[in-house]
């Protein structure tokens, strides 16, 4: 059934209409503004940071030449032809590099487990809601800042020079700025529980350790959990170029092969670290889907 | 039975501000145990399995641990002399300090072109994630083949470090920033694509359907429904990776593709250690500024929501 809306008069409309005219020009203007300055922001760092689209455009036949050189055999047999024709000859290096693939991946296990290990200490010290001293607060917090925002290449590259060559500084590189990360993570976690568990453990008598065993990790525990696969994730990419500044892993042969121009070797690495991402991608987010299913059913 | 006494708790500090008297509850609720043990044995069997799975879960990830330790071969000799070495390389980089004056502006200079990096990369990377982010998002193209493909090879171009494009690039347009942009917004636009047509992807349908309902077209359902409700969420998300890329435009200078990077590495390589405090700090000093100013955009965008990354 057709109902009647009541027409105002128009005498009633015409500063209705005014005042939503002038509104949305507002808007409009302040998205003119917004615009402009993105494009005034894309101009001076494009001068900043020598942007040649120029050279760019004309030199781009380059980059799908490289692409498409990588895939192809320049020496050997097979000189020429893609490198799916001979598999065997592509993939000579198989044995060597998942030696290499293992070590990247436990370079990233271990440093992930120290960092969590880390974080999870640090996290309940910064946390706001568990009452501990704010100077102390404030320092962990500080603490973690420099962890996470110092990048783990240049805690490496430092490392490689303390300790040597090797998986060593690489691990603990790793480690570091997971403890950063994780222990930002994982305050905020600790500060979105529900209070009401503490409240009890605290009017039992429990101390500051027990309160935090057995009121804040029992909530928290699958949320850390899920976060530290996540950071899993980021450290297998992370190892993976660890081995540019001579801290472990598959990025030493990665990079020589780049640097001395061994095509053929450079998409087969590259090829093998990007099939070890994408597994340990599945894997860790089916993981994390049960994780998460588990916190929603309990 | 003692008295527990108990100050108004505050809700942000209930346990700092609580005179603690030890309850003699704890005692008698364990002398009370083995009787409820017996009294409801399904309920205390269940938490002995679930501690089982635990010490199991426990066990595997030290046993691997372990194992990762005497493969890469640590040796707490090492760990101990390098830990000595770390000690003086401390006590040698104060006070931080660039040498010359000339210096600290190159530094400067260096800097802003760190940030310029992370700007467009960051900027460059969503507007070509941007489409893309449609083709992958199932609710606007409907197509099992399509979807998959675009999402494996997002995927694949995700899977790359920056580091790696940033060499392939310096190939391409020589060394310098040019190069580290170009890379910054090839592993970005992995991630964007994702990100996107997840946001994409969780849309309510609603909208869509007034616009079907009033004859609009497919580009009108888009445009009309879809982008006013993921816009904001994409804005967030921009945002959040421009500050992470300040962090990652750092090191990208370590193959030459511009930056401050270059010149940490320089330091750190000739030991200048006063001159890597510095630059440490400039770092530190740069990306808590670009963290608060983004962060206040993001609020002003998106309010006070956590972003689902």
């Amino acid at each position: 059934m057709p109902t009647a809306l009541p027409r105002l008069s128009d005498d009633r409309l015409r500063p209705l209409a005014a005042a939503y005219a002038t509104s949305l020009a507002a808007a409009r203007t302040r998205i003119w503004i917004g615009a402009g300055g993105i494009v005034a922001l894309v101009l001076v760092s494009g001068w900043f940071a020598e942007v040649d689209l120029v050279r760019m455009f004309g030199r781009i036949g380059t980059f799908t030449d490289y692409i498409g050189r990588i895939f192809v055999f320049d020496n050997g047999d097979n000189v020429g032809r893609f490198v799916l024709v001979a598999p065997g000859e592509w993939m000579w290096g198989l044995a060597h590099w998942s030696k290499l693939i293992l070590e990247t991946l436990l370079i990233a296990y271990s440093g992930t487990i120290l960092g969590a290990i880390g974080g999870f200490v640090l996290s309940f010290m910064s946390a706001r809601n568990l009452g501990r001293a704010p100077l102390m607060r404030g320092g962990v917090k500080r603490l973690l800042e420099i962890c996470r925002t110092v990048p783990e290449l240049v805690f490496a590259l430092v490392f490689v020079i303390a300790f040597g060559l090797g998986a060593l500084p690489g691990v603990l590189a790793i480690a570091i700025h997971t403890t950063g990360a994780l222990g930002k993570l994982f305050a905020e976690v600790v500060e979105n529980i529900d209070m009401k568990p503490v409240e009890g453990t605290t009017a039992a008598g429990g101390s500051w350790w027990q309160t935090v065993r057995f009121a804040v990790v029992p909530q928290v525990l699958s949320n850390f959990a899920s976060y530290t696969l996540l950071r899993f994730e980021i450290n297998v990419r992370g190892a993976s170029v660890m081995g540019f500044v001579g801290a472990g892993g598959i990025g030493q042969d990665l990079i020589e092969a780049i640097r001395k121009f061994y095509y053929a070797d450079v998409s087969a690495i590259l090829v093998l670290i990007i099939l070890t991402v994408m597994v340990i991608d599945l894997g860790t987010e089916r993981l994390r889907h049960r994780f998460i299913a588990r916190e929603a059913h309990a | 039975m003692s008295v527990v006494v108990q100050t108004a708790g505050h809700p942000d500090g209930p346990i700092s501000n609580t005179r603690r008297v030890r309850s003699a509850l704890g005692p008698a609720a364990r002398a009370a145990r083995p009787d409820l043990e017996r009294q409801y044995p399904e309920i205390f069997a269940g938490s002995r399995r679930d501690r089982l799975t635990t010490i199991g879960v426990v066990v595997g990830l030290v046993g691997l641990f372990a194992f990762a330790l005497w493969r890469l071969d640590f040796s707490f000799a090492r760990i101990g002399s390098g830990l000595v070495q770390l000690a003086h390389f401390t006590t040698l980089m104060l006070p931080p300090s660039s040498g010359t004056v000339a210096r600290f502006w190159l530094f400067l200079n260096s800097l802003g072109e760190t940030l310029a990096i992370a700007f467009l990369g960051t900027l460059a990377a969503a507007t070509f994630a941007f489409p893309f982010g449609f083709l992958a998002a199932k609710n606007v193209v409907p197509q099992p083949l399509v979807h998959f493909f675009t999402r494996r090879g997002l995927d694949t171009i995700r899977g790359v470090d920056t580091l790696i494009w940033a060499l392939i690039w310096i190939n391409v347009v020589g060394l310098g920033p040019f190069a580290g942009i170009l890379a910054i917004m090839c592993s970005d636009f992995g991630a964007f694509g994702k990100l996107f047509s997840e946001a994409i992807e969780s849309v309510d349908g609603k909208p869509i359907e007034g616009v079907v309902s009033t004859g609009g077209s497919r580009l009108a359902q888009i445009r009309f429904a879809i982008l006013p409700q993921i816009l904001p969420v994409i804005a967030g998300q921009v945002l959040y990776y421009f500050e992470s890329n300040t962090r990652s435009a750092t090191i990208i200078g370590i193959v030459g593709a511009g930056g401050i990077g270059l010149w940490l590495t320089e330091a750190i390589r000739t030991l200048e250690w006063q001159q890597v405090s510095l630059l440490v700090l400039m770092i530190l000093v740069a990306v808590a500024a670009i963290d608060q100013i983004s962060a206040r955009i993001r609020f002003a965008i998106i309010g006070d929501r956590r972003l689902d990354l």
